[in-house]
């Protein structure tokens, strides 16, 4: 029932809404009929030719976006539950589960929004997190990066945050990570030598043939493709990017890819975390 | 290699017989034009045309033509492209079309006949690197001729 109201309300709003696919729509987020998520705010100060910062969502279409607004309909939770069933599985040597230690896995409400952060000297993102406490914890075996169990396991934490606003630290001890990442940001890469901000900064609203360009934030991710019909990782949408400009991409893991997620994150600071998202 | 095709080339120009294409470190720019064309034929403007619409060519990803509406999904990132014929020359389209950076530095339209001077070049569409000693541009010299001499039928209404 509630499929065909939702449908219907699309109808009209297609309708009304002019024809032409230009900058984010108006459309307002509200998850599960409750909760109210930011998808436009003021940029945050250390961007410096934009002055107000949109969700993905903002630019998907009516249909991509209804995926998004309830959770029945929203065909990454399949991968959440997969990730609580692994939360709640032993693996490795030490007979652990991830709930041998982290009881609650709302206990980590927060945490994805702050990630990646510098713990211990290093630039951290959720995925070494995982499989560090995967190694050091439970003795057990690494998960590939993009793999569907590393990407369910981040996507389910990254879920308990839901509605946070992303707020990823980029002074002190993040600051020369930040500054490596902000200046790949602004690299033109490879032979059509594009970098992300000739797309995402300097062309987003406006169309690339059939795709509608976005600001590339990543507040959504791990976020579910309909094209690929899966939960992609950061890492992996970096690599596809950068591939696309007829460059050497870099490797998912990689340190260079760590400072670019932690830049590219931090242009989402004050966008409420949408984790696991629905794109096209 | 390239030194004896360089040569090859320069021979070819000289004696305008054999139409060995001018070589993308070879071509000559000024304020962004190149005054002649670069294998020294004409264009084929229905080869121009398909070129707009595929390959490495794909002028419509980003630009609008009114003369391709038949075809989906046009662009919105550089200008249209109706009228072009208008707006400029046939040596500075032959130059926007080559490398449009000589004219605008800034731009994010990329060099179509340059194979040399990129930041991390990789094999097409695979991610992986290329020796840079085996790069060769987005377009040949005659497909660049071939969108010249489509470019110019391009006019206002």
């Amino acid at each position: 029932m509630r499929t065909i109201l939702t449908a219907g309300s699309f109808a009209v709003v297609a309708l009304l809404a002019a024809p032409a696919l230009a900058d984010p729509d108006e459309d307002n987020l509200v998850i599960n009929d409750e909760l109210q998520m930011v998808t436009e705010t003021a940029a945050p100060a250390h961007m410096e030719h934009v002055d107000t910062i949109y969700s993905g969502w903002r630019f998907r279409t009516d249909e991509t976006q209804a995926l998004q607004i309830d959770d029945f309909e929203n065909p990454a939770m399949i991968f959440v539950d997969q990730g609580m069933d692994l939360f709640n599985s032993v693996d490795g040597t030490e007979g652990k589960s991830c709930a041998s230690c982290h009881e609650d896995v709302a206990a980590f409400a927060g945490f994805h929004a702050e990630m990646p952060k510098v713990m211990n000297g290093k630039l951290v993102v959720m995925e070494d997190f995982i499989n560090g406490h995967r190694a050091r914890a439970m003795g057990a075996e690494p998960w590939k990066w993009s793999g569907p169990e590393m990407q369910a396991m981040v996507a389910l934490i990254g879920l308990q945050s839901r509605g946070m606003p992303m707020n990823v630290k980029i002074d002190g001890d993040a600051a020369p990570y930040w500054e490596q990442g902000k200046e790949m940001y602004y690299t033109r890469y490879g032979q059509l030598e594009l970098s992300c901000a000739n797309c995402h900064e300097d062309s987003y609203g406006l169309m690339i043939r059939a795709d509608h360009l976005s600001q590339g934030q990543i507040n959504g991710f791990p976020t579910y493709r309909l094209k690929q019909a899966k939960l992609i990782s950061r890492h992996n949408r970096f690599r596809g990017c950068i591939r696309d400009t007829r460059a050497e991409t870099f490797a998912e893991g990689s340190d260079e890819f760590r400072a670019l997620e932690l830049y590219v994150a931090s242009r989402s600071n004050g966008l409420s975390v949408e984790t696991p998202a629905v794109r096209q | 290699m390239r030194v004896t095709l360089t040569a090859l080339a320069t021979l070819a120009l000289a004696g305008a017989a054999l139409a060995e294409p001018v070589a993308p470190m070879d071509v000559v720019y000024e304020d962004g034009a190149i005054a002649g064309s670069l294998t020294g034929m004409a264009g084929d403007p229905d080869n121009g045309a398909k070129l707009m619409n595929k390959g490495a060519g794909n002028c419509i990803a980003c630009h609008q033509v009114t003369a391709l509406e038949t075809l989906p999904f046009h662009g919105e990132i550089g200008p249209s492209l109706d009228g072009v014929s208008e707006r400029w020359s046939v040596a500075e389209i032959r130059g926007i079309v080559a490398n449009a950076k000589e004219m605008f530095p800034e731009t994010m339209m990329p060099s179509f006949y340059r194979d040399t001077g990129f930041i991390r070049p990789g094999k097409a569409y695979t991610g992986k690197g290329i020796d840079p000693a085996e790069l060769t541009p987005l377009l040949t010299a005659q497909e660049i001729e071939d969108l010249v001499s489509y470019l110019i039928t391009l006019k206002y209404e």
